[in-house]
């Protein structure tokens, strides 16, 4: 191993370390946002209790979120120096923007939040929420504009040594980058829902305060099955993007070889990279790749072998992970659809089965996400920026091995103590349940001093 | 040519604005075990800077950021150059942030006093290695066209270990300010009391620093040759001063504004020292990192600026806003009633 394999290495833990907790920050947020406007809404107290049990666990969870995310600002100037020098006038854009725009104001309004409960009104403590909720996702905007840029880089020209910006508007509209938020916002309230259902089923399979959480299990259906949906749409409609624009990351996530017109999709397939070819082609589905890259049957897809080996993405990688979203996508539509037919029926108690799926169920759509990450940025490979910097060119020169190592054994041993602390609180309130007390928030709002 | 300069102004800005308001953060995390004696007393502190703690820490990420945007080629090489240091920065300060939400969630004495120990610890070391990375950024770093010649222990050379000493006691001593401002009884008159022992401490080790600049650094060279800069060192004694005078009169608020004022003015001082410069090269001076060869384009910095001038108000404006909401002391009846803080 050397100093760029360790590099990438330990851009992967920590990234993927950093992807455990944002995506449930993303649903999460929205959730409790949800549940506390209802409660000011309607006066109903159990709302108010949901606010704050779900609460809880956003922000148990939202903690390492936001300390794991330093790493991720830090890390393209420690590790990847060469990178930061050659698109830092594009891409620092952006995530400065982030800071100011979303940093700030998710900051500033958690800890409102958290500590305002007999400091503001009702209304002002509920808006304190939602522009926390709004903030990650703005948040979640800008790094994915940043990434988009890294993949379908637009507004810019190479000059002065390094790629300079030329049009704001353009990175800052990126469709790559729009369908890719679009996408990964719905997949981070599929968390949320999915955790919500999970957590709740946990307690109703103990007929633990059944009426609070049917409520919170329909509420997280709901909103499950909505975002599951969109996060499918939006997804198709990011395909298509990755097939106009990184013809080698959609032939891998294809396995396709050849180039030919009117592709099909076959169910069942099994790449091999060293002959370039797949060894099993079973249960077809005529020209469904070719409808699923351009929405049109005859297009003609690229295939692998059309690009030099060198320039392709490690195939099985980014075929599996591909295969493994899509698979779990269509499995959380319907585990959404089912939750709610229940729901309505009133039969949620009984079914428990489908409650122990559910509890099952919780960490898949956390490993949909991750894997959806594994197809984008390993399907990008062996481009940094696709098209204009290898990943080889992006790494530190002034890097010891040594150095590498310490930090990577670091950063191993001290998320590995927190990711443990972590789950373990987390796993602590949320078999907790609801507080019924509420004195200390209910009382009445302190007049100026 | 006036947009870099304008980053140049607005980099130093966000330096000091961060070091002030996360400087008491610190601070008070770094005399965790001085100020608070007892469970109640410790959680009284950490819900001091509760709501507050997190926000300020985005100066620092703000402060990043506009490096990458404004100036790739220094945060690049900062960052790369300093990769250790910056490492057991970044692990302090994720130990820190997480141990203010954890410590609370476990009725367990073990489990408090490791967090106890982590937020010390979370503390005290980004206090003393932003000074070291400061101290060294003043005198330079070893860089030439070959790189970097420098390494961890190289950074802690006596100026840079006088640097993050000062840095120790200006947060020390602003920490303590803050936590008497914001508690009442003992702990106030504890803290307080902390203030005024580490004060003269600080005027010492600030004149020493002031004195080996000279020899250390190139700062001066700018005052030299354009001494009306030379009000900002002279108003940041005045600030140092001024604590001892609040203080003496019982007048807490104005001893924590007279710090506030003080950790902006020390580092305005270091940065206005530094112009054009932002890394220094101590083997020669055609490889310094300026805002001339390591900015971004004119049209970025454009933009940047653009963005700067919309959303820094506003960020201002809510944050001032939410310390008022806020700015009741804390006492110990109210933490323990309250199931919702720290």
């Amino acid at each position: 191993m050397d100093v760029l394999a360790l590099s990438r290495l330990q851009f992967a833990v920590t990234c993927m370390f950093h992807f455990i907790f944002v995506p449930l920050t993303l649903g999460l947020s929205i959730l409790t946002a949800f549940m506390e406007t209802r409660y000011v809404m309607t006066d109903d107290e159990t709302y108010l209790k949901m606010a704050k049990f779900w609460g809880k666990l956003f922000l148990i969870n939202f903690a390492l979120g936001v300390v794991t995310g330093i790493t991720m600002e830090f890390q393209f100037g420690m590790n990847w120096a060469e990178y930061s020098k050659y698109v830092g006038d594009i891409f620092g854009a952006p995530l400065a923007i982030e800071a100011t725009m979303a940093f700030f104001m998710e900051s500033v309004f958690i800890g409102l939040w958290i500590f305002g409960w007999n400091k503001v009104s009702k209304k002002v403590h509920a808006l304190s929420i939602w522009l926390a909720a709004i903030a990650t996702n703005l948040s979640a905007l800008w790094i994915l504009l940043a990434n988009g840029w890294m993949q379908h880089p637009t507004g810019y020209v190479l000059r002065n040594g390094r790629a300079e910006m030329t049009d704001f508007l353009a990175v800052a509209t990126n469709p790559y980058g729009l369908l890719k938020f679009g996408h990964q916002l719905m997949s981070g309230y599929t968390v949320g829902a999915f955790f919500v259902m999970g957590v709740s089923a946990w307690h109703l399979l103990r007929k633990n305060r059944p009426d609070f959480f049917k409520r919170s299990f329909r509420i997280g259906a709901v909103f499950g099955l909505v975002s599951v949906i969109l996060s499918a749409v939006l997804g198709d409609l990011h395909a298509v993007e990755v097939a106009k624009t990184q013809p080698t990351k959609f032939a891998a996530m294809e396995s396709i070889w050849d180039t030919k017109k009117g592709v099909g999709l076959n169910l069942l397939l099994i790449p091999d990279p060293v002959k370039e070819c797949n060894t099993v082609e079973q249960l077809c589905i005529p020209n469904a790749v070719s409808m699923l890259a351009f929405h049109t049957p005859d297009a003609e897809i690229k295939g692998l072998k059309e690009f030099p080996r060198e320039l392709r993405p490690p195939v099985l990688p980014t075929f599996l992970s591909f295969r493994a979203m899509v698979g779990l996508g269509t499995f959380f539509i319907l585990a959404a659809l089912l939750g709610i037919f229940f729901s309505l029926r009133g039969t949620l108690e009984t079914n428990r089965l489908f409650l122990w799926g559910m509890v099952l169920t919780i960490p898949l759509p956390y490993i949909a996400n991750q894997l959806g990450w594994v197809v984008a940025e390993v399907g990008r490979q062996p481009w940094l920026v696709y098209g204009i910097m290898k990943t080889s060119d992006g790494v530190s020169k002034s890097l010891e091995l040594g150095q590498v190592v310490f930090s990577l054994i670091g950063f191993t041993l001290l998320y590995g103590a927190l990711g443990v602390i972590d789950i373990y609180l987390l796993a602590k309130y949320a078999r907790k349940g609801p507080d019924d007390d509420l004195s200390a928030i209910i009382k009445p709002v302190r007049q100026e001093a | 040519m006036v947009f870099q300069v304008i980053w140049f102004i607005l980099w130093g800005v966000l330096w000091s604005v961060y070091f002030m308001l996360d400087g008491f953060v610190l601070g008070e995390g770094l005399l965790h075990y001085v100020l608070g004696k007892t469970d109640g007393e410790r959680r009284v502190l950490i819900n001091t800077i509760g709501p507050v703690w997190d926000g300020n820490e985005v100066w620092l990420l703000t402060a990043g950021g506009a490096t990458f945007a404004a100036f790739p080629t220094t945060y690049a090489l900062m960052f790369s150059y300093l990769y250790t240091a910056l490492l057991l920065l970044l692990f302090a300060l994720i130990i820190r942030g997480v141990s203010y939400e954890f410590r609370g969630k476990v009725e367990n004495e073990g489990w408090k006093k490791g967090w106890d120990a982590a937020i010390f610890v979370g503390n005290f070391v980004p206090a003393l290695l932003f000074g070291v990375a400061f101290g060294n950024i003043f005198a330079g770093l070893p860089m030439d066209a070959a790189g970097y010649h420098g390494s961890l222990l190289a950074l802690l050379n006596p100026y840079g270990l006088l640097t993050g000493v000062l840095f120790v006691l200006l947060f020390a001593v602003h920490g303590s300010l803050y936590a008497a401002v914001k508690t009442r009884g003992d702990l106030s008159a504890r803290a307080a009391g902390v203030a005024a022992k580490l004060w003269p401490v600080l005027l010492v080790v600030a004149v020493a620093f002031l004195a080996y600049t000279k020899f250390a650094t190139h700062l001066y060279d700018n005052y030299l040759s354009s001494p009306v800069l030379l009000i900002i060192p002279v108003l940041a004694v005045a600030a140092l001063l001024g604590i001892r005078l609040f203080a003496a009169r019982g007048e807490l608020l104005g001893a924590f504004a007279a710090s506030c004022l003080t950790i902006l003015l020390v580092v305005a001082t270091g940065v206005a020292g530094l112009f054009p410069n932002l890394i220094p090269s101590s083997l020669d001076p055609a490889y310094s990192l300026t805002i001339f060869n390591s900015s971004s384009s004119a049209y970025t910095l454009k933009i940047m600026t653009v963005v700067a001038f919309i959303f820094v108000p506003i960020v201002i404006a809510y944050k001032i806003w939410v310390y008022r909401v806020f700015r009741a002391p804390v006492t110990v009846e109210e933490v323990l009633g309250d199931r919702q803080a720290y």
